[in-house]
């Protein structure tokens, strides 16, 4: 499904006098179709910004990221068109990070249910699906109207995994999505990402929680070490 | 996906111009006035696409050259150089539908009006320049219904009410002249009459800056849901970048009239690689 081959990021500081700061040295791995795989290494090593080459919030310097598309074929997402990019992010690639990414005011189930309105599906049945989401995810109907912009910690980040499975994607990047997550709530969490995986979606994530790379992934990356 | 609308090569000069003028200013110089003639590139070699559905961001000091472009593409202004191709659907050669391989710089002033009125909005910055504000709100939207081809009074008016009622604009003051409203509500008047003819295209130059900033909150909101409930491709210029975050998908960022950095909005907040831009986007923080 997809296979990142030697890629490298550095971060050039121009505003501090053109220091260089390393993101990650030469990383390969590959996830085959409804796999999960689990990025794992010591904290400032490069895991987020490999899910954000991966997504092209970040650009990749060297390597390539081929990718396995259903629109447009076998892609490398490091030097895709722009506009290409944006059409498998609105249907095939989902990314979810423990920072809410949301337009500041819209009401919670309007928020979840977005991607499923701008599918074609009726605004009524989205809005149905994303509360019954959004109930067994703890979000009780008082917050369904309420701006996720005002939510806690832990209510954003189920607003948000909230809304990037409510149309599983092929391809769903996570990057700590239940940081700020109680026990109860990380057991959903967990059973929606085993529900979507067995339904298809292919994952790559990271978790600190290892209860959580124990069941939901199928492999784990190790990061490279980075001499500092 | 075609680009609805191709920009290459776009120039404009204001000044008399010399052999040097390209080859001393622009981003690497700091300059956009040709220290030999004293002319100004306000914008120069701009070529980017925009596609259907989408909102492009540009964003850029003061003085960058932001505005320039707009006016040329909504041909308020001539430019020195360039070329403007804009793909719609339907059968191109029909009235008001260009034929999407010619340049639309080189059509007559006539023609290129025709296709302005017919496929192209546009918000200012200042409501003065958009509006005539001696003239009720309704009489401002059914000018530009008018210049697009509408006749039937009946049916324009009507037109302007539902315009006014999606823009929050309170109906009831239709016939009010704007110049009594609050600078947010001309704002939407200004949207209300960009958005009444159906555009292909929106163009909106800094439309919130000035504006408090609980007004200006809600002219985006309003902006946003607009956009997505058309899918007009619209074209977002600003200095702000939480305008852009807010609004954009693609951004292109200008200084001194050229464009030093291109990329996915996220990319360009989160990753910058020019200079400019990471300044820009430092100094947001
Ligand atoms: N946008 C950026 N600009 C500059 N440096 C960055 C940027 N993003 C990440 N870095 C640097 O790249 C390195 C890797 O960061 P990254 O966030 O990918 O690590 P991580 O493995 O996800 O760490 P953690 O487990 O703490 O989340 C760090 O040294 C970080 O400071
Ligand atoms: N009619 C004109 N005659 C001479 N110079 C002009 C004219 N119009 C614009 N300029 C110059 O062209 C340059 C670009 O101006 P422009 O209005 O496009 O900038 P901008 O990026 O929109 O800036 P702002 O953020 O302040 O609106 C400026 O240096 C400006 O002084
Ligand atoms: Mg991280
Ligand atoms: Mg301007
Ligand atoms: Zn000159």
């Amino acid at each position: 499904m997809l296979r990142v081959e030697n890629i490298q990021k550095h971060f050039i500081s121009h505003v501090l006098n053109g220091k260089e700061v390393v993101g990650f040295r030469s990383v390969s791995f590959k996830v085959l179709p409804g796999m999960a795989l689990g990025l794992s290494g010591p904290s400032g090593c490069g895991k987020s910004s490999i899910l954000k080459c991966i997504y092209r919030t970040y650009l990749t310097g060297m390597g390539k990221i081929i990718y396995n598309s259903q629109t447009f074929g076998t892609v490398d997402l490091a030097v895709l068109p722009e506009n290409e990019i944006l059409a498998l992010r609105r249907k095939e690639i989902g990314y979810v990070s423990q920072f809410l990414s949301v337009v500041p005011r819209q009401p919670a189930a309007e928020v979840v249910a977005a991607p499923l309105v701008e599918e074609g599906v009726s605004r009524a049945v989205a809005l149905q699906r994303a509360r019954g989401l959004l109930d067994r995810l703890n979000i009780g109907a008082r917050l369904h109207a309420a701006y996720p912009a005002t939510f806690s910690g832990g209510e954003k980040q189920r607003v948000n995994l909230s809304r990037a499975i409510i149309r599983p994607p092929r391809l769903l990047l996570l990057d700590e999505p239940t940081a700020s997550l109680d026990a109860a709530s990380m057991q959903v969490v967990l059973d929606l990402l085993l529900e979507i995986k067995a339904r298809g979606t292919t994952i790559i994530a990271i978790f600190h929680d290892q209860a959580i790379m124990d069941r939901l992934m199928d492999d784990i990356y190790t990061m490279p070490v980075k001499e500092s | 996906m075609k680009p609805i609308l191709q920009v290459s090569g776009l120039t404009k000069r204001y000044g008399p111009g010399c052999p040097e003028c390209l080859r001393r200013t622009g981003a690497l110089h700091e300059t956009n006035q040709c220290p030999h003639c004293r002319s100004i590139i306000a914008c120069r070699e701009i070529t980017f696409d925009l596609f259907p559905g989408e909102v492009l961001g540009i964003v850029g000091e003061s003085g960058s050259g932001k505005s320039t472009v707009v006016r040329l593409l909504h041909f308020d202004d001539e430019p020195t150089q360039g070329e403007f191709r804009i793909k719609l659907n339907g059968s191109a050669g029909a009235a008001c539908n260009p034929d999407p391989g010619r340049n639309l710089f080189a059509l007559g002033a006539f023609e290129r009006r025709q296709i302005r009125n017919a496929h192209m909005g546009i918000v200012y910055q200042n409501a003065r320049m958009g509006l005539r504000l001696k003239v009720s709100a309704g009489g401002n939207i059914a000018e530009r219904l008018l210049m697009a081809g509408w006749r039937h009074v009946g049916q324009m008016r009507q037109r302007a009410a539902e315009l006014l009622i999606a823009t929050e604009v309170p109906v009831l003051r239709i016939d009010e002249p704007p110049q009594h409203f609050s600078g947010g509500m001309q704002q939407r008047v200004q949207i209300a009459k960009a958005l009444s003819t159906r555009p292909a295209v929106l163009l909106l130059d800094e439309v919130t800056t000035g504006l408090d900033v609980s007004v200006q909150a809600r002219v985006l909101d309003l902006i946003r849901s607009l956009q997505q409930e058309t899918g007009v491709a619209t074209i977002v210029v600003s200095h702000d970048l939480g305008v852009i975050r807010l609004l954009t998908s693609r951004t292109i960022v200008m200084r001194h009239g050229c464009i030093v950095e291109q990329g996915l909005s996220d990319q360009i907040l989160e990753d910058p690689q020019h200079p400019y831009t990471q300044l820009l986007v430092n100094s947001m923080l």
